[in-house]
């Protein structure tokens, strides 16, 4: 049992050893270090859609793929990026780190725990398998909207099903999260004293048990109007499409803040420890962070403004989506009063972070024009709309899993990140993404539409510039996993306890690596 | 260092969490097999369900076992707390999914199909009522379910097992060991007789009304919202029989007893849950 172990410290794992040390681990790094070998390898699957996706778009016509599997690999990028691959890597991030930055022993439910990991596997064998059966994968768009889903073949039962064991899987997690953060902390860790990592993590678990049973809805509805006879979103039945638009983004508009909030979490994090200085304005980013998810709730039909809506719904919800901006810029001046007279150092961790900021930033901004209704009516499901997505999703939350992989990975390995390769991997990747993502605003502004395998003339030479830019972005992600892989044996300097001169916080008071089992005694925080 | 909290249970590595992950992946994969027609769909679906059903079993059993072995304290038990109702939390945000769609189209879709170009062009003399199947012509007619007859006696039924179920508690706190096994009993079979009626309650509407699944978005709506409400008043009863053989075992005390309390939590959310069913469902 694991009652009573006097060393603090206590380092070797006992239990099954092998394969079944992983399926059947409780404990809170395994199954952090399995959650972001997991959205690694679906962040590869994704990317390489991705890349089919930009080789089909290099040229007008079409060349590498037919048109319907280019709607297939669209739709399944969404899915395995958002699901397989953003989700589970905070998760990933999440498990490691909570436990360690509060002073508990492990998560609040260990087994459950396992669970909410294994069920990934399923979820993304249902998903990836679709391409393979007859019709292939739902080529409906991420947003699955109807009647397009409602015609597909039996791919879309296999997404359905998939979303519903991913849902049960956020659902358990969250609460784990919930559970651990209000109930774990270490004596004298009060709330407000928490990493802001912790508290955005909160928010975010409350907002994932909040929205995931209202796609788990969703697709239901979805499901029975395909194979039992019901009308949800038939209009003959007295139903309606735009129905389903309201439900899915009355969960994916949270969503949104769902992949975002551990983003803000991990930089304000890094800031402060390149910075040599405290966050500037805690209590502010506390507050900014419950607003953003409390507006988040009451902003969805800004994803609708083209689909019929009346002119109060889209004044309302015009001006709840422009007030989001309010304690966004709140988080992004913070950081940079942060770092205002600080003595600052740019080691790999501080690039990601610093990079982020500003690549966010032209993201959300982009987001304020598509806020704005009379705009949005003219770049709605244009390549505007997909450049404003991958700066926050791409340039936000996949830039800031980078930072606080670099600026952990000491305390996961031991072993200091290679800042040569590390400082390459940054640049490559900030230039290929804007090489990638910047010409697609200008495509948007043209009316290039989205979700479409071939274009008219126009709209080539930018086309062709993007897709450079993601086959250089795609390969300077294996970068990456060189840097961890050759840290994962052993390569490099070692890490010590304090792996980085600013960084605070109670996980730098364990060893690097971080032992099998840390805070069995409490920590009291004073 | 020392200090006075408490050491927090965490188990050991458990088998038990990758059966319930193949269990759904067959339950998944056989669904989608069935729905298609596709291979043999109903043989692996029903194999998932009985692998979930063996996994609940081992893994609910050790629980109970970790909890008799007086392993869980204080905070084990203040966590429970915390994610049983963060869960019935999740559980409401299923059910305003149902109720959300059923609003929209009472107060808008319908309306709006009643009106302007959609009466004009597309449905032309289609007038706003509900119940309603629909615009589409060749709908047939069907008899929508009167709150006043099985509704309402079902709404009494579960509003007095919430008493009955508060009775069997407060036996509990008194350790009057006999009053909570008769509490329990009694609010269990007021669950069981519920669902015959809610069973009863489809097959009439089957073969005397024509309200069907497919009566366009009245059938669906009332379909979808009571059946997973009765799906949730299955699980409920099914937790409250797990909870009579535990007190029957000889389990729970009056200080301790979360399981029980959870359960009870868990009866008046479905509860709560039928009582707006049966005012905007059946009623108005």
């Amino acid at each position: 049992m694991a009652a009573v172990i006097p060393d603090q410290l206590h380092d070797h794992h006992h239990g099954p050893t092998g394969l079944m040390r992983w399926i059947t681990t409780t404990n809170h790094k395994d199954i952090g270090t399995m959650y972001m070998i997991f959205s690694f390898v679906m962040f590869l699957a994704g990317g390489v859609m991705a890349l089919t996706i930009r080789a089909e778009l290099f040229q007008p016509g079409l060349q590498v793929v037919e048109p319907e599997l280019f709607n297939q690999l669209t739709t399944l990028h969404g899915l395995v990026m958002v699901f397989g691959a953003i989700m589970p890597a905070f998760v990933g991030f999440a498990n490691w780190m909570i436990p360690m930055m509060i002073g508990a022993s492990d998560m609040a439910f260990a087994r459950m725990n396992n669970w909410s990991f294994w069920l990934l596997p399923p979820a993304a064998i249902l998903l990836i398998a679709s391409f393979f059966v007859p019709g292939g994968a739902t080529a409906a768009g991420w947003t699955l909207y109807p009647p397009l889903s409602i015609q597909m073949g039996m791919g879309m039962d296999m997404a359905i099903f998939a979303i519903h064991i991913m849902g049960i899987s956020s659902i358990m997690g969250a609460i784990n999260i919930v559970v651990t953060v209000l109930n774990m902390r270490a004596p004298g860790m009060t709330m407000m004293k928490m990493p802001l990592f912790c508290w955005t993590w909160l928010i975010t678990a409350y907002l994932l048990i909040a929205v995931m049973p209202v796609l788990a809805g969703a697709v239901t509805m979805l499901l029975t109007d395909r194979h039992f006879g019901t009308s949800f979103f038939n209009a003959a039945g007295g139903g309606d499409p735009v129905l389903y638009q309201h439900i899915f983004w009355f969960f994916g508009h949270p969503e949104v803040y769902i992949m975002i909030l551990p983003a803000f979490g991990i930089v304000s994090q890094i800031i402060p420890a390149f910075a040599r200085k405290p966050l500037f304005g805690y209590a502010s980013m506390v507050y900014a962070t419950a607003s953003i998810a409390i507006l988040s709730f009451v902003v969805w039909a800004h994803h609708m403004f083209t689909t019929g809506m009346p002119l109060a719904g889209q004044l309302f919800f015009m001006y709840a989506t422009l007030l989001i901006a309010v304690p966004t810029g709140v988080k992004v001046f913070n950081w940079v009063a942060t770092m205002w007279r600080g003595s600052m150092t740019f080691e790999t961790p501080m690039l990601w972070a610093t990079g982020f900021i500003f690549v966010f930033t032209m993201g959300g901004f982009t987001g304020l024009i598509c806020a704005i209704a009379p705009i949005d009516i003219q770049i709605h499901d244009t390549y505007y709309v997909v450049a404003h997505f991958h700066y926050v999703l791409v340039a936000g939350s996949l830039f800031s899993l980078y930072a606080g992989a670099y600026y952990w990975l000491p305390k996961w390995t031991g072993r200091m990140p290679d800042e040569r390769i590390g400082k390459l991997h940054f640049w490559a990747s900030l230039i290929f993404f804007n090489i990638t993502f910047f010409p697609m605003h200008f495509l948007g502004l043209a009316g290039m539409p989205r979700r479409v395998p071939d274009y008219a003339l126009q709209f080539a030479d930018f086309n062709m510039l993007a897709s450079i830019g993601a086959f250089g972005f795609g390969l300077s992600q294996l970068i990456f996993l060189w840097v961890v892989i050759k840290a994962a044996r052993g390569g490099g300097e070692k890490a010590p306890a304090r792996s980085w001169e600013g960084a605070e916080g109670l996980e730098w008071t364990v060893p690097s690596p971080a032992p099998h089992h840390t805070f069995e005694e409490a920590p009291v925080v004073k | 260092m020392s200090h006075t909290l408490e050491k927090y249970f965490v188990p050991e590595p458990s088998i038990y969490p990758i059966f319930g992950s193949v269990a759904l992946l067959l339950f998944g994969s056989g669904a989608v097999m069935w729905l298609n027609d596709v291979g043999p769909g109903p043989l692996v679906f029903f194999l998932g369900i009985a692998l979930l059903i063996y996994m609940m079993f081992g893994w609910f059993g050790q629980v109970v076992k970790e909890s008799q072995g007086g392993q869980y304290g204080k905070r084990v038990d203040l966590s429970f707390r915390w994610s049983m109702g963060w869960f019935i939390f999740s559980e409401v945000m299923f059910f305003a999914a149902f109720f959300g769609a059923l609003f929209y189209v009472r107060v808008l879709s319908l309306p709006w199909l009643a009106t302007g170009e959609n009466e004009a062009v597309l449905w032309q003399g289609f007038t706003q009522e509900w119940p309603s199947s629909g615009p589409y012509p060749y709908a047939e007619a069907f008899t929508p379910m009167g709150a006043w007859g099985i509704p309402a006696f079902n709404t009494l039924l579960l509003l007095t097992s919430g008493v009955t179920l508060t009775w069997a508690h407060h036996g509990l706190l008194k350790n009057r060991r006999d009053q909570l096994a008769k509490g329990l009993l009694a609010t269990i079979a007021l669950g069981v007789i519920f669902l015959g009626f809610q069973i009863y309650e489809y097959f009439h509407a089957y073969s005397d009304l024509n309200l069907r699944l497919d009566s366009g978005i009245y059938g669906s709506t009332f379909y979808l919202l009571t059946g997973f409400h009765g799906l949730h008043v299955t699980i409920g009863a099914i937790m409250l029989a797990v909870m009579y053989f535990r007190v029957r075992a000889g389990h729970f005390r009056p200080d301790n007893h979360f399981a029980f309390e959870a359960t009870a939590w868990y009866w008046h959310f479905v509860d709560v849950v039928w009582l707006f069913l049966f005012v905007v469902v059946y009623w108005l």
